[in-house]
């Protein structure tokens, strides 16, 4: 067990009286609790982390927050492991298990690492530029860069042990950031009675306030004021205090999409709690009081571990109780660094020297500074830093006044932690994602929030208002301002006291180090550390022609790691500018997305995963398919019986033996799923003839018959059988697929352009159970089933519907086919389908009744040439092209698609039409979607006739069957075409034919054959 | 995600809804003569201009009503809803109906019984 040597004592967030034992890389350490993983590594005097995602430089912990770019770990084992966190945003826990990352084989001795040595040979758009040729050596190449690409390793096991939750809420107001400025607000707004919710990512509430010790707040240390805020807060019903949560997206409309981290912290995670729970907020007014990021400085070396922001420093000191390091030196171009150097020594840290980039420095901060006897080297820069695994040397010289040259020698110190400041950038991610305008801050050189287009204000850092008192005003301003503009109101606050050392929060504009290497030479000095880009990248793509920010950022890479550039984006755009030789505001910024930090895939997922990521509907007959051995198909959401194998059968037998049964003894089919729309009013006939191609207001009361609908782009869109159940009612059938979306299109017809017509649309599928009956003795099964309805010819011809009752249940009988068979629909109440099922197959046993599933029906209506919506038809094929014109209705004046095929390219002789293919050896089964050509033997590309929509052996025939849309197909009826095959396969042989290949004459479904 | 409303619902998410595109799209009857080309311009041509933009919408899972929305493309301000069969009332809407194209168009002089 290592000791915590930099420990300290207890900071303002950890407890040192609770130790916490964890694992890095299998060696064990205490923390305690508070600690981050960061924070427990730097108290045990751990810096080097992991090795960088393209050289593989050792690196360590830079920042304290969700700003880390190199402190990348994996945390957990097997299938609780998540690769690429963030060690200063771990919160630690007794038994965390923590192993770094992109080493091979270990973190001190990497292989991977030889990239740094031939850096000189990966400068930016190394990829775009070496793997450009041959082509045919990408899948070469790509083996070896997909192994070296990435980050992290993601869990072994694909499925993710955890359960994560969402949740919605309502609120008058958001309040993103629980420091100073945001506390200030909620409790602002929390008098107003109004809903409030007020977000934190930290386990604490105090932002900064919890790293800056020296500042009172009303008379009272700053943590006191912040216990304080917290529990007049906490008083309130209407305030809502979330902890550990991230508002990492911001929508349209106020639309807020929080991450709460609910168990993550924990050592044991209680099972009824989710791993992370998903807010969706609307809010009316959202406050963004998310603070600012220390920029870092650019110098060579700039990456050694021990090398940390300035802030990030203080807060180790102050939050946690770490010192991580005892020899410092500071490097800034700007006053906040002070404080970190005040604070580190206050410690009881050895400062070496503060090196200020500024030639002039003044102010009560500076003074501070050297009455603590603290060294300052002003109009001095850090020009480099030295070390293996950490750094241990830095080289200190002489700047012009502009920082842009090197005057003198340099000086070399020694040290074992640089602490720098590259002046503060706000954090306006948020307000970038929620569309609002950036402005320039000449005087902090930052970007800051302009115009906003949400109903949303920025107050404190974020809004570029750095100093604290001045934040706090604004608090209580935007606060008041958004509870006002919602008709609300409450006592308006005065800003509390603040007592601190004044500083000025205006850095040098000092983008980089001055170096005395040529263009491209000398030491690396990293500008967005997670994605290993230099400064001589930047100026690499201008001297390669790139002008606009946009293409730098993709070209280097800069800005588009995990981190989305939150320490590095100013800088790329002050090294960028300067390069161009334009002002900052005129390159402009690249705009933030959505997520402000990563989150995980499982909690935007939540439960919609496995069995519940799609309804699956089930028909009554389920059960009885199931016992049956039957296997399943998808169809839409639904699951069908497809076939139902014997002992020892194939699909291929048990199909032969169901197709077989269906034309010599009987079948049944669970036909449960079509759609069902019951169609009412008196205009009902009128609609269903503008709906139909062909015409339903002559169908007479009792009968059926088969309808085509088109979209008004006259291509087919669905069919189905509709019957007239009386004068203003109809009962229509939709494909099982399409029927959601046929009741939909009937809608927005009736609502939308005919909404004088008297017509009411019911979906009414999962009310009937249906059950068809098809084959030579279907009659006899209906008769022994003890059916109450006449079922001669004459009584019941084809094409009619009766109502009565079978084996005592009320029925629908509709005497259709799809088999080309006499053949039974029978439709009763939903909840008898088991009843009906049993029913019939008792009743059939002595007729040899089998059931049959979705494949032995889709060869049993192929060999009749009936086709399906979906599979002979795609979109682009009209009625014409199905042979279908009888279908199409040449009196009425109007139907949807009419006029669409009385265009002239719809009698184009080549446009694709339905024909039949019958294969030369009858033992060829043609694979579906497999083109036709008329000559094999041309080079390809060969000219195209078109695809076989459908194909399969058939047992009652004999031979093969297809469907295929060809080019001018109906004109190549007795005309011999080819199918090529895959992989030196011999084309197949192939006659066109008529899509009807069985009983033409239809007599068997008529009840006119006697077999 | 845009927040829409209803007006038989009231406001509520955009997934509840869907969009039924541009709205004012007069369907010319099959027996009012029109050229191909008239016709393919009802059939394909679809407007997607920057600004303020007439759609139709659908709350698909709630009362399954539709309704015609007056929305910014660029702002996603929703700045009028009125309902199926009548026309937008405030300045915006009115502009961008007057304004379209579409008035213009045989397929729209189609549209109605000659």
């Amino acid at each position: 067990m290592s000791s915590q040597k930099y420990r300290l004592s207890a900071g303002t967030v950890t407890q040192t009286d609770k130790p916490l034992s964890f694992t890095f890389d299998g060696k064990s350490y205490q923390g305690c609790a508070g600690d981050t993983l960061a924070s427990a590594l730097l108290a045990a005097g751990v810096h080097l982390i992991g090795r960088s995602f393209k050289y593989h430089r050792p690196r360590g912990i830079m920042s304290a927050g969700p700003e880390e770019p190199n402190a990348l770990v994996r945390v957990g084992t097997g299938a609780y492991a998540e690769p690429n966190l963030k060690a200063t945003q771990v919160e630690l826990y007794d038994g965390l298990v923590a192993t770094s990352q992109n080493r091979f084989p270990s973190l001190k001795y990497d292989i991977g690492s030889v990239n740094s040595l031939m850096s000189r040979y990966l400068p930016a758009g190394f990829y775009y530029k070496t793997f450009m040729w041959p082509a045919s050596f990408w899948m070469t190449y790509e083996h070896f860069i997909r192994n070296a690409a990435g980050l992290g390793k993601v869990a072994s096991d694909p499925v993710d042990p955890d359960r994560y939750e969402k949740t919605h809420r309502h609120c008058e107001i958001v309040i993103a950031g629980g420091g100073a400025a945001g506390l200030m607000a909620a409790y602002q707004a929390g008098l107003s009675g109004q809903r409030v919710i007020l977000v934190d990512e930290q386990p604490e509430f105090g932002g900064w306030l919890l790293s800056y010790d020296a500042v009172e707040i009303d008379n009272m240390p700053a943590i006191d004021w912040v216990k304080k805020m917290l529990s007049l807060l906490s008083e309130m019903d209407n305030v809502t205090l979330l902890r550990r949560t991230t508002m990492f997206g911001y929508g349209d409309h106020n639309y807020i999409t929080l991450a709460e981290r609910v168990t993550d912290h924990m050592s044991t995670r209680p099972a009824h709690l989710p791993r992370m729970r998903l807010w969706k907020v609307r809010a009316t007014q959202v406050i963004l009081a998310t603070g600012c990021i220390e920029r870092p400085l650019v110098f060579g070396g700039n990456d050694l571990p021990g090398i940390m922001l300035a802030s990030a420093v203080q807060s180790y000191i102050t939050q946690y109780g770490v010192l991580p390091g005892s020899r410092a030196i500071i490097v800034t171009n700007n006053d906040t660094a002070y404080h970190a150097a005040l604070a580190f020594q206050n410690a009881g840290g050895f400062v070496r020297a503060i090196v200020d980039t500024r030639a002039t420095i003044k102010g009560p901060v500076v003074k501070a500074a050297r009455d603590a006897g603290i060294p300052i080297l002003s109009g001095h820069g850090l020009t480099g830093a030295f070390g293996i695994h950490h750094v241990g040397r830095v080289e200190v010289s002489a700047i012009s006044d502009d920082g842009r040259e090197i005057m003198g020698e340099a000086l070399h110190m020694d040290c074992d932690l640089v602490m720098m400041s590259g002046g503060l950038t706000p954090t306006v991610h948020l307000h970038s994602q929620a569309r609002g305008k950036l402005v320039w801050d000449d005087k902090h050189l930052c970007f800051k929030p302009g115009a906003s287009h949400e109903a949303e204000q920025s107050i404190g850092a974020c809004n570029g208002s750095f100093d604290l008192q001045r934040g706090l005003t604004e608090a209580i301003r935007a606060a008041t301002k958004a509870v006002h503009s919602i008709g609300g109101t409450c006592t308006v606050l005065s800003t509390p006291d603040v007592t601190a050392v004044k500083i000025s929060y205006a850095p040098m504009a000092y983008w980089k180090a001055p170096s005395l290497a040529g263009a491209g030479q000398g030491a690396k000095a990293f500008v967005d550390f997670q994605n290993d880009v230099t400064s001589a990248d930047i100026q690499l793509a201008v001297r390669e022609g790139y002008q606009s920010v946009e293409h730098v950022k993709r070209y280097t890479t800069t800005g588009m790691a995990t981190d989305q550039g939150k320490t590095s984006n100013m800088n790329a755009l002050g090294i960028l500018a300067d390069a161009l030789g334009h002002d900052i505001p005129d390159v402009g910024t690249t705009t933030f997305r959505m997520p402000y930090t990563p989150t995980s895939m499982g909690m935007i997922a939540g439960r919609d995963i496995g069995g519940l990521f799609d309804a699956v509907r089930l028909t009554r007959m389920d059960s009885w398919h199931r016992s049956a051995g039957a296997k399943f198909e998808h169809v839409g959401q639904w699951m069908r019986a497809w076939y139902y194998p014997h002992d020892g059968e194939t699909m291929e037998q048990a199909v032969t033996r169901e197709v077989t049964a269906a034309r010599t003894t009987a079948g049944l089919l669970d036909a449960s799923t079509l759609g069902k729309i019951d169609v009412r009013g008196t205009d009902a006939a009128t609609f269903l003839d503008r709906i139909y191609t062909n015409n339903f207001s002559s169908l007479a009361v009792g009968k059926c018959r088969y309808g085509l609908m088109l979209k008004d782009d006259g291509m087919v869109m669905d069919d189905g059988v509709t019957t007239r159940l009386a004068d203003n009612h109809y009962h229509m059938t939709t494909t099982t697929g399409g029927a959601a979306g046929v009741l939909d299109w009937m809608e927005e017809w009736l609502q939308t352009e005919w909404p004088e017509l008297d017509v009411f649309l019911t979906s009414v599928t999962e009310q009937w159970s249906v059950a068809t009956l098809s084959g030579p003795h279907a009659r006899a099964i209906l008769e022994a089933a003890d059916i109450s309805i006449d079922l001669s010819d004459t009584a019941f011809p084809f094409m009619s519907m009766k109502e009565g009752y079978i084996s005592g249940l009320p029925a629908r009988l509709f005497r259709i086919s799809f088999t080309g068979e006499l053949s039974y629909e029978i439709n009763v109440p939903a909840r008898y389908g088991v009843a009906l099922w049993t029913a019939l197959m008792k009743a059939g046993e002595a007729f040899g009744i089998t059931p049959y599933g979705t494949e032995a029906m889709h060869v049993l209506r192929a060999e009749k040439g009936f086709i399906i919506v979906g599979q002979e038809t795609d979109g682009t094929v009209t009625p014409l092209d199905l042979g279908m014109n009888w279908i199409v209705s040449k009196k009425k004046s109007d139907f949807i698609g009419k006029r669409a095929l009385e265009r002239t390219s719809m009698a184009d002789p080549k446009r694709k039409q339905l024909v039949g293919l019958r294969t030369v050896n009858p033992n060829d089964v043609i694979p579906e979607g497999a083109h036709a050509v008329l000559d094999p033997t041309q080079p390809p590309p060969m000219d195209m006739l078109g695809h076989v929509t459908s194909s399969y052996a058939s047992p009652n025939l004999g031979y093969s069957i297809a469907m295929a849309l060809l080019k001018g197909g109906h004109k190549l009826l007795g005309e011999t075409v080819w199918i090529p095959m895959l992989d030196g396969q011999k084309p197949i042989k192939a006659v066109v034919t008529n899509t009807v290949f069985y009983d033409a004459q239809g007599d068997r479904l008529n009840g006119t054959s006697s077999s | 995600m845009l927040q829409l409303p209803c007006p038989y619902c009231g406001p509520r998410d955009e997934l509840e809804f869907s969009c039924g595109g541009e709205a004012h799209i007069s369907r010319p009857l099959a027996n009012n003569k029109i050229s191909d080309a008239a016709f393919g311009e009802y059939l394909f041509l679809r407007d997607n201009p920057k600004g303020v933009f007439l759609e139709r919408w659908r709350h698909a899972s709630g009362c399954r009503r539709w309704f015609n929305v007056v929305r910014d493309t660029v702002s996603h301000d929703i700045l009028e809803v009125y309902a199926m069969g009548s026309k937008p009332r405030r300045t915006a809407g009115k502009k961008a109906y007057n304004n379209s194209w579409r008035r213009t168009t045989a397929a729209e002089a189609a549209a109605v019984n000659k």
